[in-house]
Formats: C-alpha cells, structure tokens, sequence
C-alpha cells in the first residue's frame, strides 16, 4: 500500500508539468496579447500612445522575453504564490484567486453532499424496488430534472425566492453584509444564499448519479456473492448495504476527481445568472480580456485540484478495493 | 422423529418473463433422507437449482412458488412448511445457513472480492448465534482447519482472490458447515474446478458428512458422481421428477426410458471404442414430455410413467 501511494503521489509531477506547459500554449494562442488588447481600449477612447509606453508595458508583463524565460517566470512565480497582477481587476491575481477559489469550493462541496444525499437513497430504492410505481416515479422526476438546464432551474429559483419570500436571490451575501467581516450575522446571511446554489447545481447531477448507481446495484444485486450472503441467513438490510452496495459505489469514488472541472464548468452560466462571486465568471472574463495571468492561474489552479481529486479517489478506491491494493 | 428431514410434495415454481410463463418445477415430489446423501441428477436446465433455491427460499421475482409443500422436520424444532412461511417470518433467518445451509456451483464468484476470507465465514456464525467476534473467528478458524486449509492463520486474513478455485470452494463448505446445519445443499459443486481438485472435493463433503451425520442433497448432472456420493437419487428432466430410488435401483436396474438413456451416455459403461449413445436414441419415441403421476413400485422405488408403459413393466419384470 505504501509503495502504491509513494507511487502515485510522484506520479502527479509529471502530469502537472505536462498540464501547466499546454495551459500556457493555450493562453498564448490567440492573437495579440494584454498589451495589444490594451492598447486597442486606450486607441478606441482616442488616446495616443507611444511606442515607448508600449514598450514598458512589454517589459512589465514579461512579453518581449522568449516564451520559455515567460514560462519558467509564470510557474516559478505560481509556486511560490506569486501569481502575477491582473490587469483586469487591478489587483495581484493571488487574492482574487483564494477569494473565489473558496467559495467555489465550498458551493462544489456543498453541492455535491446535496447530490449524494437524495440520489443514493433514491438510487437504492430504485433497484431494490426495480419496476415499481416508486421506481418508475423517481426515473421520471430525475429525467425532467436531467433534461432541465440549471440555469433556467437558477432563473425559476430567483423567481420563487423573489416572489414567495421576497428575498433577493443573486450573490451570496445580502448587500449588507456583502464587504463586511466575517461574523455569525454574515455567516448566517451566507448560508441563507448558499442553498440555491447548492440545489440548482446539485439537481443537475442527480438524475446521472442515481442512474449510475440503479444501474451499478442492479448489476451486483444479481451476483452469486449475494445469494451466498442470502443462503448464510444476513439480515435483508445489512446484506444489501455490506455486499451489492459496497460495491455498487466504487465507480463513484473513481470519479470524485472528475467532479471539480465538472461542477465548475456547469458553475460558470448558473454563477452568471445568480452573479456569484465563483471562479467560473471570472475565468470567462479573463479568457475574453487576454487577462493571461488570471486565466492561466485560474487553470492551472484547477489542473492541480483535478489531480489531486485524481489522487484522492484512487487512495479511497485502494482502501475500499482489496484488488487493487494488493496489485 | 420423522425419518425424512424434509418431505417435498408437488412442489411448482413459475418465472414471469417478457415471453410468458416458465413453469420451472411441476409437481415436484421427492424426500430428503435424515442422515443419508440424496441425489438430484439432470441435464441442465432440468430445475435442480430451482429446487434446491426453493429449499431455502431464495426464488427471487420474477420467480415464484406456486404450489406445493416442502415439510421441514428439523432435529430439535417442531416441523414446518418451508414453501408457507411468510416472508419476514423469524424462522426464514434462522433456517438459511442455520439449519440449511448451500455449497454453490462457482466458487470464483460466491465470495465477496472485499472481505477477508475469515470475516465471511465468521459472519455465519455471527448471524446465528450470540457470540463474540473473537469466538466466531475462533470457530471460523478450526471449521477452515477441518476442510484442508494450511497456515489457517495467515489465509483467514487473505482475501478469496488470494485462494484458488478449489480452495475457494474449501472456504465456501467452511462457510456452510460452520453452524452445524442439519442439511447441507451442494449444488454442482465441482463442475466448475479441475478434474484433480473435483476429486478432493468430493471426498472432502461426503467425508464431513460421514463425521458430522447432517444430510446433504447433492445436485449434479454426472451420473458417475451420484455412484461415489449418494445413497438416494431423484431423476429430474424439464422441472419434474421422472424416477427416485435408492443408488443401486437408479443406477443398476433404471426404470425409466429417460434414466436408462442417461446412464448409456456414460462413457465409462459403454463399450469400448463403441459409439456413445445420444439419450435420445436410446429413449426412442418415449414421450418425455407428456406428465405422468409419480407412481411407487413394489420395491419401493417411485417413476413417472404412462399406464401403458407401467404395464409393459409389470410383464418384463416376471
Ligand atoms: N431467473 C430465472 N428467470 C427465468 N427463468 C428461470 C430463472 N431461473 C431458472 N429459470 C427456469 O428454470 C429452469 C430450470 O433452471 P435450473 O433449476 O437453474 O436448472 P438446472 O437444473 O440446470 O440447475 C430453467 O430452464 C429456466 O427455464
Ligand atoms: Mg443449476
């Protein structure tokens, strides 16, 4: 097990080299630069600039080196936090990115344990009860929910929250609160606006991770390692949860890394139209703006999450599967 | 107390399918002997393993018993209806893997690939009776001792990917065996193992069953194990029961067309370099598939035969 996780754990580095170099091919690609974009602002509000000044701002960004001197300059900087200065923001890209980076997290989390919480209880009782009333309801109240695009269920949750409770939806904090210290009042107010957020993402994902899981039981259900646990006299509920569901939910834990670059691009519209202060706006905004600091940080920010995600669900899935431990 | 531990009569069994209805057993009807080996034999897709399921109740929908009775008399209970118990009734728990218990035909799939193999076993022991877990591992340990596994103490940790076949299906009779169950069920235990380990196997149940005094019902489709294993044998083919009697009366002096033509397949008892009969030539234009009523002969011996056929019986036997 040790030499497995010792493994893994140096297996990342590569990876993550292989992904920051591609991250930075990516944001150089398209033509022009901050500088041009920049410089295309400044001459469309008729203002003159010398070549002089641009110059400066070249060398400010870096941009008149060759590209690998830029690109060892970006990552060294990324790993020791310094994630350069965003134009867009004004504002060193390193403090947006914590601030938005938690709260996307916590959105993500929280999203996800709603998920699990009604599609595994449903996703038993489906298979369990494979063909009755109930499971026929629950397929077909997943599949409106699946076939709904959460930014509309975003656009129906403002309504709702507006009309029957007279609260504004958009953002997670009430303006009062929105630049104020963290306290329990502000806490409170945030959680009163997480839970939005946390159903309208978390639905999307229901309706697959309950199919998955029907699917999954259903197939284990009818494996000979259950009719032996059956034929030893194990109890009806500790036999479906210690053998066919024990099973049944290894296919999750290999995705769980998958979830991040997931949840954040379904984030991104459902963040605009509640306007959350979430990494996926602002990562379409610095991609529009060439704000290539902020963009590459924010992708490369998510690459590390995602192989740590990676990382994480092959550790559980060693713990939970004796086969591949001992491979 | 009753000789036959259990007393199956007209026992019927239906699987609704897209299709229609399968009647997979009718009138199924035959006795387990308390203490003796008794023998299902069959082609495949005969309903052994149907009736051996129903035994302990795990016909699942879209399976269903649909008829029928399955008398149960245990050693130290007062005797009951397997087939009429009520789903939740107490007695279902107690009776799976308690006073019936089931070796399976796939020892490769009949564990969990998760659990240790010491903590499946044990759980046997923990789902019947009020011991500790130290206690269950204990017994657990000694019952895989007795069915020929070495160095207990470092396999009982393994994991059943880490066994082989025929270990597995070591662990698997451990398993059964370790509640001390009045029947013990084995289902083609050895068709899917090697020639040399079917051997051991084999030796390894009807030696247990020798030193333990439980009776075993023994479902095979091979006739040449039903010789070396069986004291009682029950004929089955398409969900009935054609012929039962004792080993020497079924395999000596078979009744039945359909019995005989299974016993000229066997290629131990045909001549040598000789064609082996197909069951069908020599079962020859017999109806198998009209039902006749299980009828008890002089000698003891039940077969399902038409009148006109008993008739001819009665006349070769003088
Ligand atoms: N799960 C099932 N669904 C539908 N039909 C079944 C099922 N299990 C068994 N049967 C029917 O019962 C018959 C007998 O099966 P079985 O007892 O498994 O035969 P065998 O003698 O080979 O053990 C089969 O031919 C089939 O028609
Ligand atoms: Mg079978």
């Amino acid at each position: 097990m040790r030499a497995y996780v010792i493994k893994r754990v140096f297996g990342m580095i590569p990876t993550l080299i292989l992904i920051s170099g591609l991250i930075f091919i990516v944001i150089q690609l398209p033509p022009g630069d901050i500088v041009t974009s920049t410089l295309d602002r400044m001459q469309s509000q008729g203002l003159e600039v010398s070549t002089e000044a641009v110059a400066n701002l070249r060398a400010q960004y870096n941009l008149d080196q060759p590209l690998l001197i830029q690109y060892v300059r970006w990552i060294g900087g990324f790993l020791v936090g310094d994630m350069g200065y965003s134009y867009l923001f004004t504002r060193p890209v390193s403090e947006l990115v914590w601030e938005r980076l938690g709260y996307t997290l916590m959105i993500t989390v929280s999203s996800l344990i709603f998920t699990w919480a009604i599609a595994i209880p449903a996703g038993i009782y489906s298979a369990v009860r494979q063909y009755s009333f109930g499971d026929y309801l629950i397929t077909t109240i997943m599949l409106v929910g699946l076939a709904t695009p959460s930014f509309l269920l975003a656009l129906m949750a403002m309504y709702a929250g507006y009309e029957f409770f007279g609260i504004s939806i958009g953002g997670l904090f009430s303006p009062e609160y929105r630049d104020a210290p963290w306290s329990f009042g502000r806490l409170l107010d945030f959680l009163s606006h997480l839970w939005i957020p946390m159903v309208v993402l978390g639905l999307g994902g229901t309706a697959s991770t309950m199919r998955i899981l029907r699917a999954n039981l259903l197939d284990e259900l009818s494996k000979p390692y259950v009719v032996t646990a059956r034929a030893k006299g194990v109890k009806p509920m500790k036999l479906l949860f210690k053998y066919p569901l024990r099973i049944a939910i290894n296919p999750f834990i290999s995705t769980i890394g998958l979830l991040m670059p997931a949840l954040i691009s379904g984030e991104a519209i459902v963040s605009i139209v509640l306007g959350l202060p979430t990494i996926g706006p602002a990562l379409i905004q610095a991609l529009i703006a060439q704000d290539m600091y902020l963009a590459g940080s924010f992708l490369m920010l998510l690459a590390v999450l995602t192989v740590l995600g990676m990382l994480l669900s092959d550790l559980l899935l060693a713990w939970a599967d004796p086969r591949i431990r001992y491979e | 107390m009753a000789d036959n531990l259990l007393e199956i009569r007209d026992l019927a069994v239906e699987f609704g399918t897209d299709i229609g209805t399968t009647h997979a057993l009718r009138e199924v009807s035959f006795d387990v002997l308390r203490g003796k080996v008794t023998a299902i034999v069959g082609e495949s897709g005969s309903g052994k393993s149907v009736t051996a399921n129903c035994i302990m109740r795990l016909i699942q929908p879209p399976g269903r018993i649909t008829g029928g009775k399955i008398h149960f008399s245990p050693n130290d209970a007062p005797a009951y209806d397997i087939a009429a118990l009520p789903n939740k009734d107490p007695r279902l728990l107690d009776l799976r893997g308690g006073s019936v218990s089931m070796v399976f035909q796939e020892p490769m799939t009949a564990l969990s690939p998760v659990y240790t193999v010491g903590n499946q076993v044990a759980e046997a022991i923990l789902c019947h009776r009020n011991v500790s877990k130290e206690e269950a591992f204990e017994e657990a340990a000694d019952m895989l001792r007795r069915v020929g596994i070495d160095n207990v103490d470092r396999r009982i940790q393994q994991y059943p990917f880490e066994f082989s076949g025929g270990m597995r299906q070591r662990v698997v009779i451990a398993m059964a065996l370790v509640c001390h169950p009045q029947l013990l069920i084995c289902d083609e235990p050895t068709t899917a193992l090697d020639v040399t380990i079917q051997a051991e196997i084999l030796t390894l149940i009807r030696d247990l069953q020798k030193d333990l005094k439980n009776s075993v019902l023994f479902i095979t489709h091979d006739l040449g194990v039903v010789a070396q294993m069986a004291d009682q044998v029950v004929v089955m083919y398409q969900g009935r029961v054609l012929e039962v009697g004792s080993v020497r009366q079924v395999l000596k002096t078979p009744v039945h067309p359909y019995t005989r033509g299974l016993l000229a397949a066997i290629p131990g008892l045909a001549t040598k370099g000789a064609r082996l009969a197909t069951i069908a030539s020599v079962v020859g234009d017999a109806d198998l598939t009209t039902p006749h009523p299980l009828m008890t002969l002089a000698d003891g011996r039940q077969v399902s035969l038409s009148s006109a056929q008993l008739a001819d019986l009665e006349l070769t036997d003088d």
